[in-house]
């Protein structure tokens, strides 16, 4: 008799037409025909996103992640908290992308025996093993053209010849023996705005979510601090687990023995109370005349509060209902692109100059015949704007303790858009 | 070759048959096969012909072959192809020298062993040679592939490691040992009684390594046996934080069903204090105690303290799993009032992936139906955007009805009118039905929201029109008088209405309230005849019941259609319709052979109906525990464990007691813990070596100018000492002391240095890095429980580097006390009134995290001042003290008063307002970084072991030459007690001076070490966890020392 095991029991991935061109189980196999449940699923849903994360079957229960068009679908016999398999399933493309560059149908193929060897230490069992990848990285080196040339000459192999220590340290997230002939740290500052902006321009929401991604490559065990001149702005945080959090409870200050390699220090959200500068505006006029075959579509955009830095790397999209056939606009910057089948319009601005307002102007044929469509069509933005974060959140100093080398230290700050949205 | 290229064009099948005749050219053949792709070459033929050659390359003598083979054969595998015929030939090489083909072979082993279960057999003697590997790594690995093995013969050899391995040295061979008890239990479940055995050895382990996934084992194999986790139920508290995160996830959500099964309910209380509250606020505290005794007051439990105060950080970790299960833990386990701490790190997961947001939205919306107040100031979060997913949005809408009330309603209607303009019309649908819920919820929109539905009746699509029906006529039934207006216009609109669902909605209301439109009901019937036999099912049914219940209210008008509807019903190809037709007939109309029931055919048909409640569909998902799968899908899971009601009496506590087992070496370290907890007020009495500081700080405050020439008199010291417990209690005794008698102030003392011991007060005031072994303690103090195993564990296992053992230290009475004082309003910027500060260095009586502030204040005018007080405390958010409101200040008088400042171990400013009646002055207090440290004593023995824990970058060190005068022991130790509050350490050598302290807010330990060398130098060593105190402090150092 077998009984029903816990955790993830098998994995299974899926690309977007439908075919399952990867398998792993960690306990007995499991007929692929379980994903045929999945596949009803995935049917039913008009767009890819919109099929269930948990689904239900007779004697399993599926639960997939969507990224980067393949579903990563886990079968799980009986309970087990879902975030912890989401979670986990999030961790293992976060993985694949840190070791094969993309996550992409076809580099999970060429690297098959590569996924397999990672697949099988991040879960024993159904139960997670290592999934830092740091302590990945030393069971299995990640491939590079070089190591392929060289592995297939000599008949090396991408497995560490050493045995990995960092999961039996004190510093889970860190291998030891770290060297580097020039020692750098980079923090980039990230803040991304999500706002929805009402059609009279006033803002019905607007909030600031910040992430500090690292790049750290010290030599040794480096001991780092970093403070803001202005803690207190950040109202929630969460942390690398390297972080710790005594420190940043009493002291506000961000003390940590840094992972080696790229990863997400901090992530964090603006307290609610601090008005939002909204950085950019949108001038529209988006009209349907009942009876009509013709509609009006005028767009203009324009620097708000940027505190004096360039808006750039602007991208309009904007889903058009389903009556609209074609367009015929013109931009004075930049390219647009309608899709008749889909709808979406994109419109690719670049920079905004204060002093010449990028414009999309014409006009949309509609169906003959058809009624005006109900709703205005909504704006997405997206946009960046250099050295500057938004929240006016500033790192005061970096130090570093525990080494004796004086390294290169460096802080970027950058704001994008996040979910920012204008009805009209 | 001209023949094998006529081949390639043929079918796969004649291909198969022509290879069998050809024979000879078998392998001019094979390399045509592998020109060919896939699709044109039957996968069985590919398959078996390929395999030749792997198990060729498998058996060859070189690696590099032998490995290109397992690629191939592991790239099958993932495809789903079956490889199991190599096995013979894959499992020569378990034992190869080379790491990756090995590994790869683990693979292949583990997945097809079951398969092949006795050539699996020839690899277990590599596997058990491995498990006595001295490197510990291949001792686990050995282990994690026999126990993944799946052939049962080997059980007795399985569980022989397991037992084995489970005392084993490396806690990674521990933990694997976790993993492979879970393996062997699932292959053969009558092992069970021995699992649990080894279960309960590995539950007592310390490391953190093996926490999780021994408590993964244990709700796997045997989730009931919640007695074994009494005994280790602390130390999986204290060890939380350091558990990896998927440990956490399991390690919470075990706690969380223990802690119910072992505490009373937090909330029974809550209830009753919700409701007493007002009174209770503005009541005197007499009537208070008055109550106590008729109710009996609900204590938590220190252990249930214990838990929700060591998951609390985890609500900031990266794994959102951590944070939801943290989450679901205070909701099932936390006094109401203090859930409210989830709420903004839930709200912080809707940034997440589009799956966490999924789950993290359902916890939310089950949550929000119970409490809204948690979730309403973050309403905003919950707006759909256009590019969320359908399931998404849908659950949004449902969050945002929940949060609906009298105050917020008219913003949300105003968000819901724009979703029902969506193009996505199926959340157009959902937001009509949320309308509706609104206007059945709060009674001040319903009219509102029926005029806004009524107009969606001539909206374009017929979802949405459809939609609006069913909630305008599900809203009409719970108040029906007022709006025969709306039915009227219903059923001109009727003839436009072609979704059956909302027809249907209409016909019924027609039927329901016929009598409010008798013009019109007739006519909607006469059209139904007309269309009848086009109508859907329920369009039909719906007709039959309208012409019924006409025919009962206005048969004169309807007889005839009635009759006419009933006779296209009776031949409907529907058997629904049919018998409902039958049913209908012999109920309405009058004949000989219908029963007693048609006299009661009007109370039948036309009974008034209780309108329908419309309610979320998460109202009841609370029944399972948040964060479960059970609870996303609404349906138990297998292998769900229901959480069970709180107990009406709490279960024996005594049973998380752990016995002190002395560990050989360390038993001094646990005596003086002991001595520290248990022997403290006894011994200051016995010593009599004065009152404690705290007491001290109480009067002395009001006596600064006095402080040193009241030095003499030590004879008030006993009565002091005494007393000590009164004045903590009265601690408003300081303000007030100033004006009354002086022989209170003159109880005051200066003390000897370094003979008082009093220990940190309450909790927070030993609090190092990791985890406070302070506030473990303090648990058990509280329960006089022999000292707990966890301080031992903590001191030889915390895995964090930094932390330390500031338990261990006893605050000592200050060196010295600087006579400095600050200016901190001077009387031409405050109108008369002068202020100065000055640092008693007592340790602060209000709350041991802070550090005590004396304030004289001097009225130089020549009116009284009157009120001075402490106003606006500024943005800076220091904890502070207030010193009580100063009525009136006589012109030339001066009065002393006393403050608690929290600076949080930082030389931020405390910038606050100081006020008289008229007038408010901004004024700052800036705490030199010596001041932040309370004096400590130590043994030089105690002090090197700190030392040592405190190395790296928890030291700061500078060579600087002494002034001439600073070379012995006394000058030395003036100037550093001068510049801080430290406490001196015994040194054994002449050259060598030490202090030792501890920070006030977070109680880390401060070391300082003073080494003379030749010709005057010196080496300052500062060793303290603070690296930010560190520096300054090694700077201010230097300065007196070099300087003086």
């Amino acid at each position: 008799m077998q009984l029903p095991a816990k955790m993830i029991h098998s994995l299974f991935l899926v690309n977007s037409s439908g075919d399952i061109f990867l398998e792993k189980h960690w306990k007995s196999v499991v007929s692929r025909s379980v994903c045929d449940y999945f596949f009803e699923a995935q049917e039913r849903a008009s767009e890819p996103e919109n099929v269930p994360p948990v689904i239900p079957t007779p004697h399993h229960y599926l639960i997939s992640v969507l990224r980067h068009r393949i579903y990563f679908v886990a079968v799980i016999q009986s309970e087990v908290p879902p975030l912890f398999v989401i979670e986990f399933l999030h961790r293992v493309v976060d993985t694949f992308q840190d070791y094969f560059g993309v996550c992409t149908e076809a580099a999970i193929k060429d690297n098959v025996v590569v996924v397999y060897e990672l697949l099988e230490e991040m879960l024993d069992n159904g139960f997670p093993l290592a999934t830092e990848s740091n302590i990945l990285k030393e069971l299995i080196k990640p491939p590079t053209i070089l190591r392929t040339v060289v592995n297939t000459i000599t008949g090396s192999t991408n497995v560490g010849e050493q045995l990995p220590t960092g999961q039996l340290s004190v510093v889970p997230w860190r291998r030891t023996g770290v060297k580097y002939t020039n020692n750098e740290a980079y923090f980039d500052v990230v803040e991304e705005i999500d706002a929805i902006i009402d059609k009279s321009g006033s803002t019905i929401t607007a909030e600031i979510q910040g992430v500090i991604d690292a790049c750290v490559k010290l030599t040794g065990m480096p001991d780092l601090t970093l403070s803001f001149m202005n803690p207190r702005l950040l109202d929630d945080v969460s942390f690398h687990p390297c972080v710790r959090f005594k420190r940043w409870e009493a002291e506000r200050i961000l003390s940590f023995i840094p992972p080696d390699g790229n990863f997400r220090l901090l992530s964090y959200h603006v307290s609610c109370q601090n008005l939002v500068a909204i950085p950019v505006y949108v001038k529209h006029n988006i009209t349907f005349r009942e009876g009509s075959s013709q509609g009006r579509f005028e767009l203009t955009l324009g620097p708000k509060q940027t505190m004096g830095k360039g808006l750039e790397a602007v991208l309009i999209s904007s889903q058009l209902p389903r009556g609209v056939l074609n367009t015929n606009l013109n931009p004075s910057q930049g390219t647009y692109n309608f899709d008749p089948v889909t709808k979406l319009l994109s419109w690719d601005v670049g920079k905004i100059n204060p002093q010449k307002l990028p414009s999309l102007k014409g006009s949309m044929s509609l169906q003959a015949g058809a009624s005006k469509p109900d709703e205005n069509p909504t704006i997405n933005i997206q946009f960046k704007i250099q050295q500057s974060a938004l929240s006016g959140l500033k790192v005061n100093r970096l130090d570093m303790y525990g080494e004796k080398y004086k390294p290169f230290k460096g802080i970027k700050y950058m704001t994008k858009a996040g979910k920012f949205q204008v009805r009209t | 070759s001209v023949f094998l290229l006529i081949l390639s064009n043929v079918s796969s099948n004649y291909l198969l048959f022509s290879h069998d005749l050809v024979g000879s050219n078998c392998a001019a053949v094979l390399g045509l096969c592998g020109l060919l792709n896939s699709s044109t070459c039957s996968d069985l033929f590919l398959l078996s012909t390929r395999n030749d050659d792997l198990k060729e390359m498998l058996e060859s003598n070189k690696d590099s072959l032998k490995l290109d083979a397992m690629k191939r054969i592991i790239a099958l595998i993932a495809k789903g192809k079956n490889a199991s015929e190599l096995f013979p030939a894959v499992v020569k090489n378990v034992a190869s020298k080379n790491i990756e083909l090995k590994k790869l072979v683990y693979v292949y082993l583990v997945r097809y062993a079951e398969e092949q279960q006795d050539l699996a057999l020839l690899s277990i003697s590599t596997f058990q040679r491995a498990l006595k590997d001295p490197n510990q790594l291949i001792r686990a690995s050995a282990l994690r592939v026999l126990s993944s093995i799946r052939v049962p013969i080997i059980v007795p050899i399985m569980m022989l490691a397991i037992k084995e391995a489970a005392s084993d040295m490396s806690p990674y061979v521990r933990k694997t040992s976790a993993h492979a008890i879970q393996k062997l239990y699932s292959l053969d479940p009558d092992q069970k009684e021995h699992l649990i055995e080894v279960i309960d050895k590995l539950l007592k382990d310390k490391s953190t390594l093996v926490a999780g996934s021994v408590v993964m084992a244990f709700e796997e194999v045997c989730p009931d046996r919640i007695d074994l986790i009494h005994k280790n139920y602390r130390k999986l508290c204290n060890l939380l934080v350091d558990v990896e995160e998927w440990g956490q996830v399991v390690i919470i959500t075990m706690l969380t069903r223990y802690a119910r099964t072992q505490f009373t309910s937090p909330w029974k209380e809550d209830g009753l204090f919700d409701e007493n509250s007002e009174t209770a606020f503005y009541e005197s505290d007499e009537k208070k105690t008055k109550n106590g005794d008729e109710k009996k007051s609900y204590m938590m439990d220190p252990d249930h303290r214990l838990l929700l105060r060591n998951t609390k950080p985890l609500l900031q970790s990266r794994n959102t799993a951590v944070v939801v299960s943290v989450a679901q833990l205070y909701w099932h386990l936390a006094p109401k009032h203090e859930v409210g701490v989830i709420t903004k790190s839930l709200v912080r997961l809707l940034r997440s992936h589009r799956e966490v947001q999924y789950v993290v939205l359902q916890n939310i919306a089950t949550m929000s139906i119970q409490r809204k107040g948690m979730f309403e100031p973050y309403m905003k979060s919950f707006y759909v955007r256009s590019t969320d997913a359908t399931h998404i949005k849908s659950l949004k809408l449902e969050i945002l009805t929940s949060l609906a009330n009298e105050a917020n309603i008219s913003t949300i209607l105003r968000e819901f009118q724009t979703y029902v303009k969506s193009q996505d019309k199926q959340f157009a649908a959902g937001t009509i039905q949320a309308i509706g819920r609104c206007a059945t919820n709060i009674s001040e929109v319903t009219d509102t929201c029926l005029q806004g539905l009524v107009l969606l009746l001539s909206n374009r699509d017929e979802t949405v029109v459809a939609e609006s029906v069913v909630v305008i006529k599900k809203l009409l039934q719970t108040q029906p008088t007022q709006h025969s207006d709306i039915i009227k216009h219903m059923a001109k609109l009727f003839d436009n209405i072609a979704v059956p669902m909302a027809r249907a909605s209409i016909l019924w209301l027609m039927g329901e309230y016929c009598e409010r439109v008798p013009q019109i009901a007739p006519d909607v019937l006469r059209k139904m005849a007309k269309s009848f036999t086009s109508e859907e099912d329920i369009v039909k049914l719906q007709t039959v019941n309208l012409a019924a219940k006409l025919y009962l209210t206005n048969s004169k008008q309807t007889k005839l259609l009635t009759q006419y509807i009933l006779n296209l019903g009776k031949y409907d190809q529907n058997y629904d319709i049919r018998d409902r037709t039958r049913f209908i007939r012999q109920l309405i109309v009058p004949n000989e052979k219908s029963g007693a029931l048609g006299k009661y055919a009007r109370r039948i048909l036309l009974a008034p109906k209780p309108a329908p409640v419309l309610e979320s569909t998460y109202k009841d998902r609370d029944r399972y525990q948040l964060g479960t799968l059970s609870h996303t899908i609404n349906t138990k899971a297998s292998g769900y464990l229901e959480l069970s009601d709180w107990p009406a009496v709490a279960p024996d506590q005594s049973v998380r007691n752990v016995e002190v087992i002395e560990p050989t070496g360390k038993s001094k370290l646990s005596k003086s813990s002991d001595d520290k907890f248990y022997s403290d007020s006894g011994e200051e009495k016995e010593k009599g070596s004065g009152s404690s500081s705290s007491d001290d700080s109480s009067s002395s405050s009001s006596s600064s100018s006095e402080e040193s020439s009241s030095e003499a008199e030590s004879d008030e010291e006993k009565s002091s000492s005494q007393s000590s417990e009164e004045s903590d209690k009265s601690s408003s005794l300081s303000e007030k002391s100033s004006s009354e008698s002086d022989s209170e102030q003159k109880k005051t003392t200066k003390k000897p240095p370094q003979k008082k011991t009093v220990k940190p007060t309450t909790k927070d005031s030993a609090c190092p890095l990791v985890c406070g072994p302070g506030e473990r303690l303090h648990g058990f103090v509280s329960k006089q429980v022999p000292v707990s195993l966890s301080l031992y564990s903590l001191c030889i296992l915390t895995p964090c580097p930094l932390s330390c053992a500031a338990a261990l230290l006893q605050v000592s009475g200050p060196a010295f006390v600087p006579e400095k004082r600050h200016d901190l309003l001077h009387r031409m910027t405050g109108k008369g009134l002068s202020a100065q500060y000055q640092f008693p260095r007592q340790p602060c009586l209000y709350q041991p995290t802070m550090v005590s502030v004396q304030i004289s204040l001097t009225n130089t005018t020549d009116h009284p001042l009157e009120q001075i007080h402490i106003g606006d405390r500024g943005p800076t958010g220091l904890d502070m003290h207030c010193f009580n409101t100063v009525e009136c200040l006589l012109p030339e008088a001066s009065v002393t008063v006393s403050l608690g400042v929290d600076f949080n171990d930082s030389t931020q400013a405390a910038n606050f307002q100081l006020c008289t009646k008229e007038d408010q002055f901004s004024v700052s207090i800036q705490p030199a970084v010596g001041e932040l440290f309370l004096p400590a004593t130590m043994t030089e023995q105690d002090f090197r072991k700190e030392q040592g824990k405190l190395l790296g970058m928890n030291e700061s060190s500078a060579t600087i030459t002494m002034a001439a005068e600073n070379t012995t022991r006394q000058p030395i130790s003036r100037q550093v007690a001068t510049v801080a509050n430290l406490g001196v350490v015994p040194s054994g050598q002449d050259n060598i001076h030490r202090f030792a302290g501890k920070t006030a807010s977070s109680g880390a330990v401060v070391l300082v070490t003073v080494e003379l060398r030749e010709s005057s130098a010196a080496l300052i060593t500062i060793n303290t966890e603070k690296s930010v105190m560190g520096p300054m402090l090694l700077r201010d150092l230097k300065r007196a020392l070099a300087r003086a």
